[in-house]
């Protein structure tokens, strides 16, 4: 593994599901009373977010502080970014407070790489969504989820998710969530379809590793796993559908398309949900919606990443047990 | 990891201290001392800590159960992530951790390891357990114990004393990971990983 995590398409096979076997133990701490480790004792993390996402904070700064991490919480509106300060000066303003790791969220795409290959800062980078490009722990944790419910909690430990059929609904175009699924289900082993209003289909998916569709009723009865995706109002600056009712009768989810879909077949969505357009609330409320466990498992994927970027002297590349009784 | 052949060589070289029938006795011995000084084992919680005191904390709850013939509760603490000198290594892959489904408050845990050394394990597991509940006594029982420790802590239950040079290396193998039952005295050639 490397120091940073800038991509889902930077981790190998076995990266993957190593932080996915470690996520399942660190999952068990919150089962005990006192939820809380050692492990980043003394270490800083600073939480920079450049862009709201209180979902994506409050994941990360409740996996920090159960390790035990030094916490600094950073939002842009109110600082000195929003007098005009840039990337490279916040980022020598941390330099210089010795921070240890730095989780970032930013409008533009690259910002991430940006500050962890320039040399302004010596810290961990964590990519915590970039534009539309990467959110490496979100797939993360959408994995660790599908692997618990298709293949089991302790059945799964070292296992991937080879054959497994995922279908992702929704805006790919805008979406860093999409992206960073297929690189990394690809890398697991899992085929991935992505089904989509055509508008909504990025220049250049040929050459991801994945299937495109436009109709969503013939993939559904091959599908493991549904993951929906958020239609990002916010982005949807041009006509990319005719209306959201067009949209929810294409591509929203509802009883009878769930019906159709395998008895294990479990629906996911990475939140926030829009009930009514993308999901109805029969879905949302069913036993086979993961969104609720998606939540609860983001921390243990978050808690997994920190200690293998930050628990030792060096990022884990080891399995190799060096100990002294 | 070592190499096939390293493991090989360093086995040819080094000299067994216990072989399988002495382990078997000195676990029978060690769960027959457990019972005495727990006047009968009531409330005995056995933990094992990963890898190989997993096994022995298991061999020992079914010697304990023989004897008792009552079920011993028996489980894993990891103690990875409370080890002092997590930041001078890189971080290792996580181990489990299975604490029996009772719990451990105002039990005797019995912590149970294949060697004791510089008893920094066991300073670890002691803060572990202090995460997961409030026993009533923790004791420790341990297959080989090859001295040098740097902190004030003695196990309860000792299957052999060893005294050893720091340039010796004590290795336990174990049916259940290694396919076999025996405990190896080597010399240290160099500095190799996965050594005790």
């Amino acid at each position: 593994m490397q120091r940073h995590l800038i991509s889902a398409a930077d981790l190998t096979r076995d990266d993957a599901v190593l932080i996915l076997d470690t996520a399942e133990e660190m999952a068990r701490v919150a089962d005990r009373p006192i939820k809380k480790l050692p492990t980043l004792r003394g270490r800083t993390v600073v939480n920079l977010f450049f862009e709201d996402s209180t979902r994506t904070r409050i994941s990360f700064e409740a996996a920090e502080k159960r390790l035990s991490a030094d916490v600094i919480n950073f939002t842009a509106k109110g600082s000195s970014v929003s007098k005009g300060e840039s990337l490279k000066d916040t980022a020598q303003t941390l330099e210089a407070m010795g921070v240890d790791a730095v989780v970032i969220r930013h409008g533009a795409s690259g910002a991430p790489y940006r500050l962890a290959t320039s040399g302004w800062i010596d810290a961990a980078v964590i990519n915590a969504g970039d534009g539309t490009h990467q959110h490496p722990t979100q797939a993360l944790l959408d994995a660790f989820t599908m692997r618990r419910r298709l293949v089991g909690r302790d059945a799964g430990l070292g296992q991937d998710l080879a054959g497994r059929r995922i279908t992702l609904v929704g805006d790919i175009l805008h979406s860093r969530v999409a992206r960073s699924n297929v690189d990394l289900l690809h890398t697991l082993g899992a085929e991935v379809t992505l089904v989509a209003p055509p508008t909504l289909v990025p220049v250049g998916v040929e050459s991801w590793p994945c299937e495109v569709s436009y109709d969503l009723d013939s993939t559904l009865s091959k599908s493991d796993a549904v993951m929906l995706l958020r239609v990002q109002r916010e982005r949807m600056n041009a006509a990319f559908f005719p209306t959201e009712r067009e949209y929810s009768r294409r591509y929203g989810l509802d009883g009878d398309r769930m019906a159709k879909m395998p008895e294990h077949a479990i629906v996911m969505h990475p939140g926030p949900m829009v009930r009514g357009m993308e999901i109805t609330a029969e879905v949302a409320d069913s036993e086979r919606c993961t969104a609720i466990e998606q939540v609860t498992n983001g921390v243990s994927i978050r808690m997994a990443v920190l200690y293998l970027l930050l628990g030792g002297n060096e990022p884990a590349v080891t399995h190799t047990r060096t100990e002294e009784k | 990891m070592d190499s096939e052949q390293d493991k090989q060589q360093y086995e040819a070289d080094a000299r067994p201290v216990l072989e399988a029938p002495d382990i078997a006795r000195v676990l029978t011995r060690i769960a027959h001392e457990i019972v005495e000084r727990a006047k009968g084992a009531d409330d005995v919680v056995l933990l094992g800590i990963p890898t190989r005191g997993v096994f022995l904390a298991q061999r020992l709850a079914a010697k304990l159960e023989e004897i008792t013939d009552r079920k011993i509760p028996v489980g894993s603490l990891d103690i990875t992530m409370y080890r002092d000198d997590l930041r001078m290594h890189p971080p290792r892959a996580l181990a489990r951790t299975d604490i029996p489904g009772d719990g451990i408050d105002g039990r005797l845990v019995v912590l149970v390891d294949d060697v004791l050394f510089s008893g920094r394990t066991i300073r670890a597991a002691l803060d572990a357990l202090n995460d997961i509940g409030r026993p009533r006594a923790v004791q420790l029982a341990v297959l080989v114990d090859r001295g040098h420790r740097e902190l004030p802590i003695r196990a309860d239950y000792v299957g052999k004393n060893l005294p050893t040079s720091l340039r010796e290396t004590v290795k336990v193998q174990l049916a259940e990971e290694d396919g076999r039952d025996t405990v190896l005295l080597g010399v240290k050639r160099t500095a190799r990983p996965g050594e005790q």
